[in-house]
């Protein structure tokens, strides 16, 4: 079961249109609500005045901050208190600082009602000069406090020491443009407070669930244990879905003012408007290189603008960029300067790979700087630069998430030596070179990189087993269209030997379990499958104990297939788990001495991540009339320690490749001059279509199991996005022949044809050139 | 992403559609596909009270060869053009820009008429049917005029339309046997996109997306190739006369020269038909 191409046993209901998602949910008595958001960048909020919005039919009220009495949304991870002052208001009170930042809330009894009355608050707002660029020196943020919320300091080595005696110093500037996940669903909230019970359910979570409860219980100040966040379909989180927005908190504000349940559901034009922005950084980078191409020392200087305020995520984003920035080489000495600047835009958070695609980029672009001037390829430094598998486990001396960053397992040079046979490479450049000699700009480009992935501390399962041999897996952790719930179940049917359809998987209900982080960081097969393989073994155990009582044979004897326990070697004797669980009724259970019904909790618990590998490779034509860069093919080798489902896999390595495309292609949010933001549709944000995506191969490889968790795995939801933008830009340099073009992603047209016409001014310039 | 309240009206024919028309005067809007004003509605761009829904008058859907000239039906589909064989046939041109708008979905349900009448430069039939020289049919409670697709088109989202008049049909002549060359090339970041810019050629007649507020001939290209230039020499004035705006998409000078590499690829391919 473990290891096999598994079809995805929760896409029944979604295939037979009985998928439930956020807007699906309605309650009866719901009022609807809408949020009026600020037009303007930046500016003093002089007045909201609602009065219109009240007359008009079906309004039941308006509300602004004034009337709230909440504090700022907190911090989930690697909360800095420095980065305090920088949380975001659910209401803005005295200033904006986007557009689009929550201003008001308009509730109807009808969705459009509310839309139409939201029209018609007025806000009185003195606009002020807006900041819109990370590198512009710090300006005031509020009384105390300047726009740059962290400067992250961080490395060891000597690096002085290190760039002062290198023969070469290879330095550049290169920056990642602001795009972030789109998920096919936008959000939606459902909250119902009940007046008396003193209870506030909460639908329309995701991902973490758990966590957000506490946050959310912590605002409204209710007892935890009384706020029960459910999850339902999710379609899509990319690290955006399923934080708490402020959204989230007026809801369940609104609820109990009203006594009633209130809904609001996200439109597109506000979910690029209102959800985390990502990526957004500018590097400049510089590495102290021997003459052999050995890289003695990095130093790094980052500036990445993270909108108008320091959401869930607070440092995580940065402090991953400085961690994970060395990825697969040695660099024995190391340093990075992160500048977090907040500006008038959309805040900003974690996004599939944060900081890694971002630290990659840098990175892998600096590996090709070097290659290209000491004029070797670009894979032999990488390779003279890879950590050795007998330096596994690789401590580099910082932190990562709270962890220490120690690199588990891993063979890179094995995995690039896999890739190139088994995508024949030398094929394919041999291929390129002769459609180059015949005019056409082609090229490849590869990039190589370290993921982290299974961040502890903790999470928990809950297998029980019904009267008639039904099989729940219990987790607190989210669905998010992933297939976690497929894999989990191969993990469960192998350990116990039932067949999958026996199995469902309840998730993100904080009211199943107690203990759950969730959903994020590439964790749960490695979390939640290690969880459920410990909690199948005990549950294993126990139905032996009472299968031992009911044969009266010893537990030694019996072993458990196809769902039932026989005395080994002897077929006739099957006692099934339904009957096991039938008989474990409380005062049987107290008569054998066993705890009552057939149930077991699982924890995995770990101090350390575990980090795949991968490389990523790009073939790309550039139109030189134009500037068009087509991408023609994608190829992908990823080291996962052991691929559960290798369906699964290949299917997060395809969908994560296209967003790594998209940020290097397409997608970006611009703001004019002015601060207001220019993507605010789906005409104006171009995601990838199926038009531009190539075929994307994929090569899995298990060489490297992870020796921290039971299974051996390692995630794999982000490794297809880490290195595509780095790749691709490798491929376009190729293309046109101009060693390091690329230094600023998405890659425009615009900018592709400068670069084109740079490289046929080189050429032409060229003593003895056409 | 909801539409200000509107009142809706279907029109059963085109003397409906006129009635409905007078009835309401300025407040309504026609309704064809929907794929412009929908889209505009919903964020509240555009807050027609009174939408007039053509999708009942299948009078006006309609591909038919009239002597010297082929007559469309202002509500007739891009998916319909795109598959039309007597397009195919006759102007192939016609066929194959209907066959670039948007997507399947977007061609299934957007019209030539809505397009037309949109007059968004960045479309792509505008252009094409400008390069066709075509004659527009408008009806109006006064009876019917003809307008040249040259003075159709006046601003973004501007026509020579009164608002009390309905597009009725398209007319084509069929092009000279030494115009029988065409192209269209259309340059966008993804395939679903519109036109950041574009070329119509038929014959020596060559059209322009997006290079300026309503969609242009290129004049100085056209002058060119009656002067015996080549491709590459006419394709050079591909820009002259124009003035393309300055969007997230592309500068003016990119634009300017996208429109002299589309022209020029346009010709060439125009000459190898
Ligand atoms: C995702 C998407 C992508 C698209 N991509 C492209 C593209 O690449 N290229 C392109 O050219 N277009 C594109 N379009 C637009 C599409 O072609 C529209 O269908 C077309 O522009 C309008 O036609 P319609 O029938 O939908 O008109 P509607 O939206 O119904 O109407 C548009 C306007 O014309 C008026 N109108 C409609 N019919 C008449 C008539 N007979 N007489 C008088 N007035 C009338 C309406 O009142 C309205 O003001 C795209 C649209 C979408 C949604």
């Amino acid at each position: 079961m473990i290891g096999k191409p598994l079809r995805r046993v929760e896409d029944l209901p979604l295939l037979l249109g009985t998928g439930r998602f956020a807007a699906d949910i309605s309650l009866p008595g719901q009022a609807h609500l809408r949020v009026v958001r600020s037009p303007v960048p930046h500016g003093m909020l002089r007045g909201v005045d609602g009065r219109k919005a009240l007359s008009m039919p079906g309004v039941i009220g308006v509300w602004s901050a004034a009337d709230l009495d909440l504090g700022p949304i907190g911090f989930r991870m690697v909360a800095f208190p420095g980065m305090l002052p920088y949380r975001q208001p659910v209401l803005a009170a005295e200033r904006v600082r986007y557009v689009g930042e929550p201003v008001a809330i308009v509730l109807a009894d009808d969705p459009y009602r509310a839309e139409d009355a939201a029209d018609l608050v007025e806000l009185d707002i003195e606009s002020l000069p807006p900041v819109l660029d990370q590198l512009q020196e710090p300006a005031q943020f509020d009384d105390q406090n300047d726009t740059e919320a962290l400067l992250h300091e961080d490395g060891y080595g000597d690096v002085g020491a290190a760039f002062a005696a290198a023969p070469h110093v290879v330095e550049l500037t290169v920056t990642v443009g602001r795009h972030t996940g789109v998920p096919l669903e936008c959000r939606g909230a459902l909250a119902d407070y009940r007046p008396g019970a003193g209870t506030l359910d909460f639908y329309g979570a995701a991902k973490v669930p758990h966590q957000n409860r506490l946050l959310l219980a912590g605002l409204l100040g209710l007892p935890p244990q009384l706020v029960v966040l459910r999850e339902a379909h999710v379609g899509g989180g990319f690290g955006v879905r399923g934080e708490v927005y402020p959204e989230d908190v007026l809801v369940c504000w609104a609820s109990r003012l009203l006594g009633r349940p209130v809904k609001w559901i996200e439109d597109r034009n506000e979910h690029l408007l209102a959800a985390n922005h990502s990526r957004d950084q500018v590097h400049r980078i510089r590495a102290a290189v021997l003459a052999d191409g050995y890289i003695t020392a990095i130093d790094d200087e980052f500036w990445l603008d993270q909108g108008a305020y320091v959401r869930t995520h607070a440092a995580a984003v940065p402090t991953l960029t400085a961690s994970m920035l060395p990825g697969p080489y040695q660099i024995p000495a190391y340093r990075v300067r992160g500048h977090v600047r907040l500006t008038n835009k959309t805040p900003a958070g974690t996004y599939r790979a944060p900081g890694r695609y971002e630290g990659t980029f840098a990175r892998e672009r600096l590996i090709d700087a070097v290659a290209s001037s000491l004029g070797k390829p670009a894979m032999e430094i990488r390779l003279s630069n890879f950590i050795s598998p007998d330096q596994m486990p690789y401590a580099r001396p910082m932190s990562a998430l709270g962890t220490d960053l120690e690199y588990d397992s891993g063979d890179y040079a094995l995995l690039v030596g896999k890739a190139q046979a088994r995508f024949g490479l030398a094929e394919l450049e041999h291929g390129l070179a002769a459609r180059r000699a015949l005019g056409e700009a082609v090229g490849m480009g590869c990039a190589f990189f370290v993921e982290k992935s299974g961040l502890g501390p903790y999470e928990a399962v809950r297998i029980s087993v019904d009267q008639s041999g039904h099989i729940d897996i219990i987790t607190g952790a989210g669905s998010m269209g992933q297939g976690f719930e497929t894999v989990i179940t191969q993990i469960c049917a192998q350990e116990l030997g039932v067949r999958p359809e026996t199995i469902r998987v309840l998730h993100g209900q904080t009211d199943q379990i107690e203990h759950a982080m969730g959903a994020f960081a590439s964790r749960l097969t490695v979390m939640a499958g290690s969880a459920t393989l410990i909690a199948a073994q005990a549950l294993r155990e126990k139905a032996l104990a009472a299968a031992a009582r009911m044969l009266e044979a010893s537990p030694r004897d019996l072993e458990l297939s196809d769902g039932a326990v026989r005395v080994a070697g002897d077929p006739d004797t099957g006692i099934s788990l339904a009957q096991i669980s039938e008989a474990l009724r409380p005062d049987q259970a107290a008569r054998w001495g066993l705890e009552p019904s057939l149930t077991a909790d699982g924890w995995h618990t770990t101090d350390h991540m575990c980090y795949p590998y991968g490389l990523h490779i790009a073939v790309v034509r550039v139109d030189a009339g134009t500037g068009q860069v087509i991408a023609e093919r994608l190829l992908v080798a990823y080291d996962v320690g052991r691929a559960v489902n290798p369906m699964l896999v290949e299917g997060q390595i395809v969908g994560g490749a296209a967003q790594g495309l998209g940020g290097a292609l397409l997608e970006e949010f611009r703001y004019d001059d002015a601060g207001h933001p220019q993507c605010t549709t789906f005409m104006d944000y171009l995601l990838p279509t199926r038009a531009e995506m190539p075929p994307v191969d994929v090569l899995i490889t298990e060489d490297a199991p992870s020796p921290r968790n039971p299974l051996g795995v390692k995630g794999a939801g982000e490794g297809g996005t880490t290195a595509m933008g780095a790749a691709i830009a490798a491929a376009i340099d190729a293309a046109l022949g101009v060693p390091l073009g690329v230094k600023e992603l998405p890659v425009h047209p615009e900018a592709a044809l400068r670069l084109a016409k740079a490289a046929r001014r080189e050429s032409t310039s060229e003593p003895g050139g056409a | 992403m909801i539409p200000a309240p509107f009142s809706y009206r279907r029109a059963g024919s085109v003397a409906e559609a006129l009635d409905l028309c007078t009835e309401y005067g300025e407040d309504a809007k026609f309704l064809a596909g929907g794929h412009s004003l929908l889209p505009l509605m919903k964020l509240r761009l555009a807050m027609p009270e009174v939408l007039i829904d053509l999708g009942p008058v299948r009078e006006l859907s309609y591909v038919r060869e009239e002597d010297g000239h082929i007559a469309i039906g202002a509500l007739t589909r891009h998916h319909d053009l795109e598959h039309s064989e007597m397009l195919a046939r006759v102007l192939p041109l016609l066929a194959h820009a209907a066959g670039q708008v948007g997507d399947p979905q977007v061609r299934h349900r957007g019209t030539i008429g809505g397009s037309l009448a949109h007059s968004d430069p960045a479309s792509d039939l505008p252009a094409t049917v400008l390069a066709l020289d075509a004659t527009l049919v408008a009806r109006g409670p006064a009876g019917s005029r003809e307008i040249a697709a040259a003075d159709f088109f006046q601003g973004l989202f501007e026509t020579e339309l009164e608002p009390d008049e309905l597009l009725t049909e398209i007319r084509v002549p069929v092009p000279a046997a030494g115009a029988a060359g065409w192209s269209f090339q259309k340059f966008t970041k993804r395939a679903i996109d519109w036109a950041i810019v574009g070329v119509a050629v038929q014959g020596s007649a060559v059209a322009l997306v997006n290079m300026a507020g309503t969609p242009v001939r290129a004049a100085g290209v056209e002058a060119a190739l009656a002067g015996g230039a080549t491709p590459a020499e006419a394709a050079a004035h591909a820009a002259e006369g124009t003035s393309p705006a300055d969007d997230i998409n592309a500068s003016p000078a990119y634009r300017e020269h996208l429109a002299r590499v589309l022209v020029e690829r346009a010709l060439l391919e125009a000459q190898s038909v």
